[in-house]
């Protein structure tokens, strides 16, 4: 890339800092409300009576809370496999097997149409074929989006990859199957494991699909908030989303002080 | 030549409404260190390719020691290849990236590990095996990717611009390394270069392709003394070239007669057997000279005649150039040292 | 003499298309194409008594959707992703432009800090607006402590309340891809600018925001385009009183289980975003400028 990345470093911001500022308090006075009252001595989320830990061991008690996270955990799970499996399949079918971008579009498509849009397809779908709804019909349909990410993430890297790599391997004597496991697959590995972290974390938090294809006896946990939140809350779920939060910005620190030490190490 | 080891014929490939290769036919025999010559574009990559099975040409047959080799798939033929990006796993060491041959032909661990050792050490890079690629100078890394390729004993080795990556001086000692290789190790090798410099110095025998197609296949020498034809007698070395129409003694152009000997079109004569001389049959203005390494090199622009290109008349000699700018002089050479060609 | 080549070979190619392919578009074909074709479908029949589709040809769910209840449904839902969008730009542009003059350091950190939130569930994140806006809530006591008011403000169930739960669901992807866009430009081009004796102003207008337009053009689109189809924030913002077209089709689906009347009302509002993206590809083409690296 020619010439200086855009930040030379002595730019002074001047009026910028009022958006900053704006975005910012914007961003996080929820943020900062929901954590505070998690702590609420009250039973209500809005009158801040006092300190209190009451609402963590009340969540850790909530068995309907502890099974709608295992339900999200399990189709998360489910959706990541077969998200990865076949994502990174597809990915290597259209980088090195095809040239048509028609198959490209209809491939990315999940990660383009509304959600609610693929939410209603597949609540049909189901219904047309005679299929009940539950985990398994959300695993299913987390998937069908879920494949689209894994490919766009896996096939950026793919790209990238020197393709006299796997014509070496040919060369000396692999067929395609083997140069895929033992070249092409160890070269891609970041990638598809970054594919398959984001079809985790895309099917955990997703609600509206889940909505329409989970059935009643089984929810997922955003459902399950849902619910709670549409007919009155206690401070229970500030709770929830606090600890949903500690748990982000833990992994955050950790991924920032991994990546940090490998690129150390490569100097 | 005894029977060749590969024969190529009438090999043609398309890609779209571009003639990559149009009926290209040669022979490369056992032991032979063959170069593939040409500018960018000419096709000599894809024939490489094709002989490596990266591509399939669209007409023609290929044997390799009397067998079809293009119904063989890539990773099937006896033929290795040394890419211009080295191509080495990066997720494997040395030793991994030159038993990877043996490894799936299924040969035994001690085998395996015999073999890399002995080829390690032809190449020179005994020691380094439990290294990775990026902890290895671009040099080292070539030895590696011959190594790997040389291991498996193919009748054929491939190596695509082999030199365009390493700096001069290091390219200079890779040449004599190359040809040595290929006396030890008796195995066939077809070099595909744009560098001339390169193709003349190293193979055996070089075919210069241009627009897909073979121009002349022939010993350096004969390449560069004996020119099959204008494209050949311009792309090898300098020269100076006449257009004109054949005449008994030589090219008449105009109502001069250039000596020379054979039939064609264009005359051609190195600008080594041209010479400044009382009297000749051509005469101009000296435009240019140029003294380096003990060489001068003098241009004239041609008085009544032209070059083919319109450039000036090329000379060369030993020593100073003993003339200056804007002098008229003459020049001359010998027939026999200039040829004809259509 | 030419003679064609067998290619036994081709064959091998084929199945090794089919291995990576195969089940990749299978389950695609199966679980995409096969759904979104079948909802769409439903929009020309009618619904079953008890719920379920009955196959009778009639386009009488379209003339139904353009009665004028629901045609005003739609045209709201369109003003309000609308608005949503252009405040989103409004403010996203702003911070997207500061974090790029960022030294590196500082860059990643507000980076993260603007992603954050996005990872909080976004049922959370709505709620937590409920409990800002609520009467009782801090918002309002913030008011009356400075002395704005002197009484709670409803804010709650309001069209203003929609709007700002969904910017604040989707501000990050309006801020990243901005940021992406003015972060790739060259440095040299805003000194070149300057050196010609352009001021500050001159050369975001006629450099930096023009070549930053596609990341605002994909800013717009990942908020406009989940906005329109959202029913969340509408029902627990809302109230009952802004009805955005997300909420038209799950009440269909879910409630009134009239499935191929929301269809229809689905089918509106999707064709209506092919033909934003269809405007969009063209602006964009006309306005396209290769930037040379």
């Amino acid at each position: 890339m020619s010439g200086r990345a855009s930040t030379s470093r002595g730019e002074r911001l001047g009026w910028l800092w009022l958006p900053l500022l704006i975005c910012f308090s914007f961003l996080y006075v929820p943020i900062v409300a929901l954590v505070v009252m998690s702590f609420n001595s009250g039973k209500s989320a809005l009158n801040f009576k006092g300190l209190s830990l009451q609402w963590y061991p009340e969540l850790f008690r909530d068995g309907d809370i502890g099974q709608a996270l295992l339900n999200s955990l399990l189709v998360a799970v489910g959706c990541t496999v077969v998200s990865t499996v076949l994502g990174t399949m597809l990915a290597v079918g259209l980088v090195r097997y095809t040239r048509s971008t028609s198959l490209d579009s209809v491939v990315m498509a999940p990660a383009i149409l509304p959600d609610l849009m693929l939410a209603i397809g597949l609540l049909s779908f189901f219904a047309a074929v005679g299929v009940s709804l539950g985990l398994s019909t959300v695993v299913l349909a987390h998937a069908a989006f879920g494949t689209a990410f894994v490919v766009a993430v896996v096939r950026a890297r793919l790209v990238q990859l020197d393709r006299s790599l796997e014509e070496a391997s040919q060369d000396l004597g692999a067929g395609w199957f083997t140069t895929f496991t033992r070249i092409t697959l160890p070269s891609i590995a970041p990638a598809v494991a970054a594919g398959s972290l984001l079809a985790f974390t895309l099917s955990i938090d997703e609600f509206v699909i889940a909505f329409f294809t989970n059935g009643p006896t089984s929810p997922t946990l955003p459902i399950e908030i849902y619910s709670r939140v549409r007919f009155g809350v206690t401070p229970e779920i500030n709770a929830l989303a606090t600890i949903l939060l500690a748990i982000s910005a833990i992994a955050v620190v950790v991924v920032a002080v991994t990546v940090g030490r490998t690129e150390s190490r490569d100097d | 030549m005894t029977e060749p080891l590969v024969s190529i014929r009438n090999v043609g490939a398309s890609y779209g409404s571009v003639r990559a290769l149009d009926d290209v036919s040669l022979d490369i025999g056992d032991k032979e260190f063959f170069a593939l010559l040409g500018p960018s574009g000419c096709g000599k990559t894809t024939l490489l390719r094709s002989l490596a099975g990266f591509e399939t040409p669209t007409e023609g047959t290929v044997l390799l020691a009397g067998e079809d080799l293009l119904a063989v798939p890539a990773h099937k033929r006896p033929v290795n290849m040394m890419f211009q990006s080295y191509a080495l796993f990066p997720h494997q060491t040395v030793a991994k990236n030159v038993g990877y041959g043996p490894a799936r032909a299924g040969e035994s661990r001690q085998e395996i590990a015999r073999k890399v050792d002995e080829v390690l050490e032809i190449v020179g890079l005994t020691g380094l095996s439990g290294r990775r690629p990026s902890q290895l100078s671009g040099g080292q890394r070539q030895r590696v990717a011959l190594a790997r390729a040389i291991v498996n004993r193919p009748r054929l080795l491939l190596l695509d611009e082999p030199l365009s990556a390493l700096d001069r001086n290091v390219r200079a000692q890779m040449q004599l390394e190359l040809k040595r290789l290929q006396h030890e190790v008796g195995i066939a090798f077809v070099m595909v270069t744009h560098d001339q410099d390169e193709a003349l110095s190293m193979a055996d025998r070089v075919a210069v392709l241009d627009g897909g197609r073979v121009q002349q296949v022939a010993t350096p020498e004969e390449l560069y003394q004996r020119p099959a034809n204008r494209f050949v007698a311009e792309f090898i070395g300098q020269s100076n070239v006449f257009e004109g129409s054949a005449a008994p003694g030589g090219l008449s152009v105009g109502p001069t007669v250039l000596p020379g000997h054979g039939s064609g079109r264009y005359l051609v004569v190195r600008p080594e057997d041209v010479r400044i001389a009382p009297s000749g049959m051509v005469s101009g203005t000296v435009v240019e000279t140029q003294f380096t390494g003990g060489m001068s090199t003098i241009a004239v622009t041609p008085e009544g005649v032209a070059t083919a290109s319109g450039q000036p008349v090329l000379v060369r000699q030993p020593g100073s150039t003993g003339v200056e700018r804007g002098a008229v002089v003459s020049l001359t050479w010998e027939a026999d040292a200039a040829v004809l060609v259509p | 003499m030419a003679v064609p080549t067998t290619r036994p070979r081709d064959r091998h190619r084929l199945l090794e298309k089919v291995v990576f392919l195969g089940p990749g578009l299978l389950f695609t074909a199966v679980f995409v194409a096969v759904p979104v074709l079948l909802v769409l479908s439903y929009t020309v029949f009618d619904r079953g008594r008890f719920g379920g589709v009955v196959y009778e040809f009639g386009l009488d769910n379209f003339s139904r959707a353009f009665q004028p209840t629901y045609r005003k449904v739609l045209v709201s839902s369109i003003w309000i992703a609308g608005l949503t969008t252009l405040i989103a730009l409004l403010l996203g542009y702003p911070v997207a432009y500061a974090i790029a003059k960022m030294p590196d350091r500082w860059r990643n950190v507000c980076l993260v800090l603007v992603v954050v939130p996005f990872w909080t569930n976004f049922l959370i994140r709505t709620y937590a607006w409920i409990m800002l806006l609520n009467t009782q809530g801090i918002v309002n006591d913030a008011l009356i402590g400075i002395g704005m008011v002197d009484e709670p403000l409803t804010l709650l169930y309001t069209r203003g309340a929609v709007v700002t739960g969904l910017v604040y669901a989707y501000l990050p992807l309006m801020i990243l891809p901005i940021y992406a866009s003015v972060a790739r430009l060259d440095a040299e081009l805003r000194e070149a600018s300057a050196n010609l004796g352009a001021t500050r102003l001159a050369t975001f207008m006629r450099v930096t925001l023009p070549l930053s337009l596609p990341g605002v053009v994909t800013g717009c689109i990942f908020v406009f385009v989940p906005s329109l189809g959202n029913f969340v924030v509408p029902e627990l913002l809302g109230g009952g009183k802004s009805v955005m077209v997300g909420n038209l089709i799950r009440d269909q689906f879910l409630k009134a289980r009239d499935w191929p009347f929301g269809a229809t009302l689905a089918l509106c509002m999707v064709v209506f975003l092919i033909a934003l993206f269809a405007i969009q590809s063209v602006v964009s083409r006309r306005f396209a400028v290769e930037v040379d690296r």
